[in-house]
């Protein structure tokens, strides 16, 4: 790893300032991601802004059907939260397959989502939840955060601080798994609200990171069962080919993961 | 360059440190306590696992001064009193071990595990949470026996004390 600055910060106000004060700085969360990205060398930041114990960006909660989850919070506490398992099972059930048991404790929502890995878990989430991803200074729908392959909305220096969304009435993930990383070569979620509205997000599939289906979600607007996927088509053009699945064989597991979830919801 | 201060294994320890230290390095190298391993170096393998404010975290993939003021609990802070921990009894009595170098993380692992799952601890429970916890020579039969093994046995010594 090359030589960086750490810097704790007390607040949102302070990490910000901080954030701000550095050269080339980088907010540093959980660091699952960053710090091993750092050791291979493939991120140099001058200076790193720990984010993880401001107590503003940590905890859920849960008012009626609205969730708040700060930024900071690990995947191990979405995981065993009680009370949003009450609202939204689907997406406790998703933290808990994160990684594994020493990555849940230290990586956080708000981490991964500023990353937008391209197979991470949460962005199909936010994105079927259409979540609302609050940062320092002001609010950004989940459909125009994810903006492609660990690229987002954020403008240098601003700090995702905590994600909200209503909880649907029915809601449910599911991932193909890499068997070596656990990352979703494929994972769907979806989501059926009160008002009939239907989110289909993908994950590990899109070329272009976490997208939408359409097709599905018109199928499941008519009939919401996994039998209603067998006629749509999933374009294997604009999907990823790499040593673990081709494109063709990742527009299969679309389907068959959305066809999963959807029973698991 | 800097002075870094942590609780490890119940004592105040500090120590000067690049702002780029892994805590692993730290512990090893300040502290010499050289009982938690780099392993594979790419936070897959699991045999740096340490507890920090009582979870276990993969010692390898954290700063050092991200655990400064933490409480951090080492393999070699498990023993008490010169008598090995349950878990460690039970990975010695269930030959839950062959070259050893995952086992510290092995251990640590298991005492976590313990601790969420309590008596609810099944095989197919042992095995999901050993994810992120790699053995190449047992072939982990005999480490999940262990792991069940020190399970009953603390659950058993729980339900005594109530």
């Amino acid at each position: 790893m090359y030589e960086t600055n750490y810097h704790r910060a007390s607040s949102i106000e302070d990490a910000v300032k901080l954030r701000q004060a550095a050269g080339e700085g980088k907010y540093l969360s959980g660091g699952m991601t960053l710090i091993p990205t750092m050791k291979q060398r493939l991120a140099a930041p001058t200076d790193l802004v720990d984010v993880r114990q401001i107590q503003d960006m940590k905890g859920i909660r849960v008012t009626g059907r609205t969730v708040r989850i700060g930024a900071a919070t690990s995947h191990f506490d979405v995981a065993s939260s009680a009370e949003l398992a009450a609202v939204c099972p689907a997406i406790t059930g998703l933290a808990s397959h994160i990684g594994d048991p020493h990555v849940r404790h230290m990586g956080t929502i708000g981490g991964s989502i500023a990353n937008n890995d391209p197979a991470a878990d949460y962005p199909s989430a936010m994105l079927a939840l259409d979540a609302t991803i609050v940062t320092d200074r002001r609010e950004i729908a989940a459909g125009d955060f994810f903006t492609g392959l660990f690229e987002t909305a954020l403008e240098d220096g601003e700090l995702v601080t905590a994600i909200t969304f209503e909880a649907p009435a029915k809601a449910g993930y599911q991932k193909f798994a890499n068997p070596a990383s656990r990352y979703a070569m494929t994972g769907v979620f979806v989501v059926r609200r009160d008002n009939g509205d239907i989110r289909v997000a993908v994950t590990g599939a899109g070329s272009s990171g976490v997208f939408r289906h359409k097709g599905m979600e018109a199928a499941l607007a008519g009939n919401w069962s996994p039998d209603a996927l067998a006629g749509v088509t999933v374009d294997a053009s604009d999907l990823l080919s790499d040593i673990h699945a081709d494109a063709g064989y990742r527009a299969n597991l679309v389907k068959v993961m959305a066809k999963r979830a959807v029973a698991a919801a | 360059m800097a002075k870094i201060t942590m609780t490890v294994n119940g004592r105040q320890v500090s120590g000067q440190c690049d702002d780029r230290t892994l805590l692993v390095h730290f512990i090893r190298e300040n502290l010499g306590l050289t009982g938690t391993h780099v392993g594979c170096d790419t936070s897959q393998c699991g045999a740096c696992v340490v507890h920090m404010d009582g979870r276990s975290i993969k010692s390898c993939s954290t700063l050092a001064a991200q655990a400064a003021g933490a409480d951090i609990t080492t393999i070699e802070g498990l023993a008490a009193n010169g008598e090995l921990h349950p878990v460690q009894a039970a990975f010695k009595a269930n030959h839950g071990l062959q070259c050893g170098f995952c086992t510290p993380g092995m251990v640590m692992t298991a005492v976590d595990m313990i601790r969420r799952h309590g008596g609810q601890l099944d095989e197919a429970t042992v095995r999901a949470e050993l994810e992120g916890n790699i053995c190449r020579c047992t072939g982990y039969h005999n480490i999940v026996k262990s792991i069940l093994a020190a399970a009953a046995e603390m659950g058993g010594a729980r339900v005594a004390a109530e």
